[in-house]
């Protein structure tokens, strides 16, 4: 076992912990601060692909901004154990099958990949450099980049109109 | 109506393109700050230099003795009067026989306190004293931990004895030797 | 991994560089605590420390002795493990950063090669970036684990400013990776040091000052210290903390401060490079005696941001919350976009 493998398997533990504790702990705090923890991991793993770029920007974006923002709410919110809502019990069956539904979809996907031959690209490959994924994008890419730029266009021009007051 | 001519209308002008993007006038500020570095200070590092203070300063009191050393006071209890704050105690005592060394005169004061936080240092005790036996010094009472440290007892504030200590004796007696 | 198969004299050599450097910054924020306190009495016309030592030099030492040796108080409300988790956080994400700054060029010891930085990565200047945006949470974390209104609101301010004006400065960052070609630190240097010696600023004024504002933001130095607002919310965000936690924060702000420093100097102002438009491989001097010299031309300028830094902080007053954002949002973001698409224009044109 090399030290590539110690590390992915260190940081697989982490994330899949990290993850539990989000959905398993009391305080939402508690919960953003282990999401932050599973984004870290995740980071981690990108970097064992050599795709630094993708791992510094997801830092950079998720826990460095949305996560912040995400602190922002639950901390102004003051969400304790005692305000917590009751929540109905058809609501957690409801919540309970659809989240199975969705893992089933998924491991569905996954069975019919053939992801099961290839090899990650550790160390040699070089995709997520950002002169690859630069050119990547703006060649190969280029129609669902523009388009998912302008989703976030009308998202922000959204945000503006609701964030108006009159 | 105008009292003095420096004062200056408020200027109420909308602020010029220069001014609303502000770096201007930071720059200017700056350069206002950055030549006070090259400014004298008036600081002075107190323990090792001293202010010196005007021939008339109303510092700490000091109760006088005459050239051979004995004590001036005869507690006549005109300075206690004359003190606006009544920041003087004093209780008189009669001289025994042999002790015409210690006190010039039949009468002398056995205990003389003066309450130095009550104290306004305005000096009308030197003005009423008929024997020239209190006087203002140069220093200031020092800092204390108590309030009691601030009221000063007969011993704090006799000058030392011109017989057998003369330099402590004209260092007390300061710039105002001229008097006596 | 090209990473971990590394060879072990590699190691040691990153390892007494890395102790260098940490002790270097640690010791650098330090002495800007002291030269905070002596530059605001010179700008007033006062003296400054100059009890402690000549010159009150170990007034550093004496402040650091008297935060370990204050009373350490947990607030009994306060959520205990994040609350210490608080300051630690802020200490280690002020101090990774310094971990891809060139500090030098190269020293040939013992038939070896020395680069004097630690991690030369592909991303470089993201690298800082994604580190210092975790800073936020050293103050976030710390401000609510303290269980205290102030704190929280401090807190927040500090965390939505430093997020405003993160965007200003990555677009400001924009231009000077276009004109580089690339994000690593060693290849922005090296385009200045190199070639047509051109430092950076003078290709991108509007870019550095853009940067330069946003430098003082992000390390929460006044005009922007609205986090420790200590007139509107008492202390700020680090108001429960006493002893070394508080000495974290504290120090946490001035290794930030160096660094930013450091950072400015290496985008804009060459770098390790000593003089511009000069070509320091010509005056024949040894190479090694070079690459100390170039480290000293980097403190150098360092410490002149510093000074610039502290200049600042008591000259102007400090801004109120919504001239804050509107400075950022309205005022430096398009203005740094504007430069952004006239350098992109500008390169594509000549390039041509």
């Amino acid at each position: 076992m090399n030290i590539v493998q110690i590390l992915f398997w260190f940081l697989s533990v982490v994330a899949l912990f990290g993850a539990l504790m989000v959905i398993s702990s009391k305080s939402p705090v508690h919960s953003v601060l282990w999401l932050i923890v599973t984004f870290f991991s995740i980071s981690g793993h990108y970097i064992l692909l050599n795709a630094q770029f993708l791992a510094i920007v997801n830092i950079i974006v998720y826990a460095g901004a949305i996560m912040v923002l995400f602190l922002f709410v639950i901390m102004l919110m003051n969400l304790n154990k005692e305000t917590e809502p009751r929540k109905n019990r058809w609501l957690k069956m409801a919540g309970a099958v659809a989240g199975g539904a969705l893992l089933l979809v998924l491991v569905a996907a996954l069975k019919d990949s053939d992801l099961k031959q290839q090899e990650a690209l550790v160390k040699t490959g070089n995709i997520g450099l950002i002169e690859e994924l630069g050119k990547q994008l703006f060649s190969t890419y280029v129609v669902p980049f523009e388009i998912s730029s302008i989703l976030f266009l009308s998202a922000m021009v959204g945000a503006v109109v609701i964030g108006k007051k009159d | 109506m105008a009292l003095t001519n420096r004062s200056i209308q408020v200027d109420r002008k909308p602020m010029t393109w220069l001014e609303s993007i502000y770096l201007w006038n930071i720059v200017k500020g700056m350069a206002i700050t950055f030549s006070h570095l090259f400014k004298r200070r008036p600081t002075i590092s107190y323990p090792e230099q001293t202010r010196s203070f005007s021939k008339v300063f109303r510092g700490l009191h000091v109760l006088n003795r005459d050239e051979e050393g004995r004590e001036r006071c005869t507690a006549c209890g005109l300075c206690a009067v004359a003190c606006p704050a009544e920041a003087i105690t004093m209780e008189a005592a009669e001289r025994l026989p042999g002790e015409e060394g210690l006190y010039r005169e039949e009468k002398y004061a056995a205990r003389y306190e003066i309450n130095m936080l009550r104290c306004i240092f305005c000096g009308l005790c030197e003005e009423a004293c008929p024997k020239d036996a209190i006087y203002l010094s140069q220093t200031f009472a020092p800092a204390n931990y108590g309030r009691s440290g601030f009221i000063y007892k007969k011993n704090d504030l006799l000058i030392p004895n011109p017989l057998t200590e003369p330099e402590a004796y004209q260092k007390a007696l300061g710039e105002k030797a001229s008097k006596n | 991994m090209y990473l971990l198969t590394m060879d072990w004299w590699l190691v040691l050599e990153k390892a007494i560089l890395v102790a260098f450097i940490v002790t270097i910054s640690l010791v650098i924020a330090m002495y800007t605590t002291y030269a905070e306190r002596k530059v605001a009495a010179w700008l007033q016309d006062r003296r400054g420390p100059n009890r402690a030592g000549p010159f009150g030099l170990f007034q550093p030492l004496a402040d650091g002795g008297k935060l370990f040796f204050k009373e350490e108080i947990i607030p009994v409300s306060s959520s205990r493990f994040l609350f210490i988790l608080g300051p630690s956080l802020a200490m280690i994400t002020a101090l990774l950063t310094s971990a891809v700054i060139p500090w030098g060029g190269h020293l040939h010891l013992f038939n070896r090669d020395v680069s004097l930085q630690i991690a030369d990565v592909n991303i470089g200047i993201l690298y800082i970036f994604g580190v210092v945006s975790l800073g936020v949470y050293g103050i976030m974390i710390g401000g609510w684990a303290s269980n205290n209104k102030f704190s929280l609101l401090a807190a927040i301010r500090g965390a939505s400013q430093m997020i405003s004006y993160e965007l200003a400065m990555g677009l400001a960052l924009i231009a000077v990776l276009m004109l580089t070609g690339s994000l690593q630190m060693s290849r922005i240097v090296g385009s200045q040091v190199e070639g047509s010696n051109y430092w950076n600023v003078i290709l991108q004024p509007v870019g550095f000052i853009v940067f330069f504002v946003c430098a003082l933001a992000e390390c929460n130095r006044t005009p922007f210290d609205l986090a420790e607002a200590e007139n509107e919310l008492n202390f700020g965000y680090h108001q429960e903390y006493s002893s070394m936690k508080l000495g974290f924060y504290l120090f946490a702000e001035y290794i930030n401060m160096f660094i930013s420093s450091a950072v400015m100097s290496t985008l804009y102002f060459g770098g390790y490079d000593i003089l511009p438009f000069v070509d320091e491989t010509k005056w024949g001097l040894d190479p090694n005696l070079l690459s100390i010299l170039g480290f000293a031309a980097l403190m150098a300028k360092t410490f002149f941001f510093l000074f610039v830094f502290i200049w600042i902080r008591w000259t102007i007053p400090r801004f109120r919350y919504d001239q804050l954002m509107n400075l950022g949002w309205k005022r430096l973001i398009p203005l740094a976009l504007v430069n952004m698409l006239i350098t992109a224009a500008l390169i594509l044109w000549l390039k041509k």
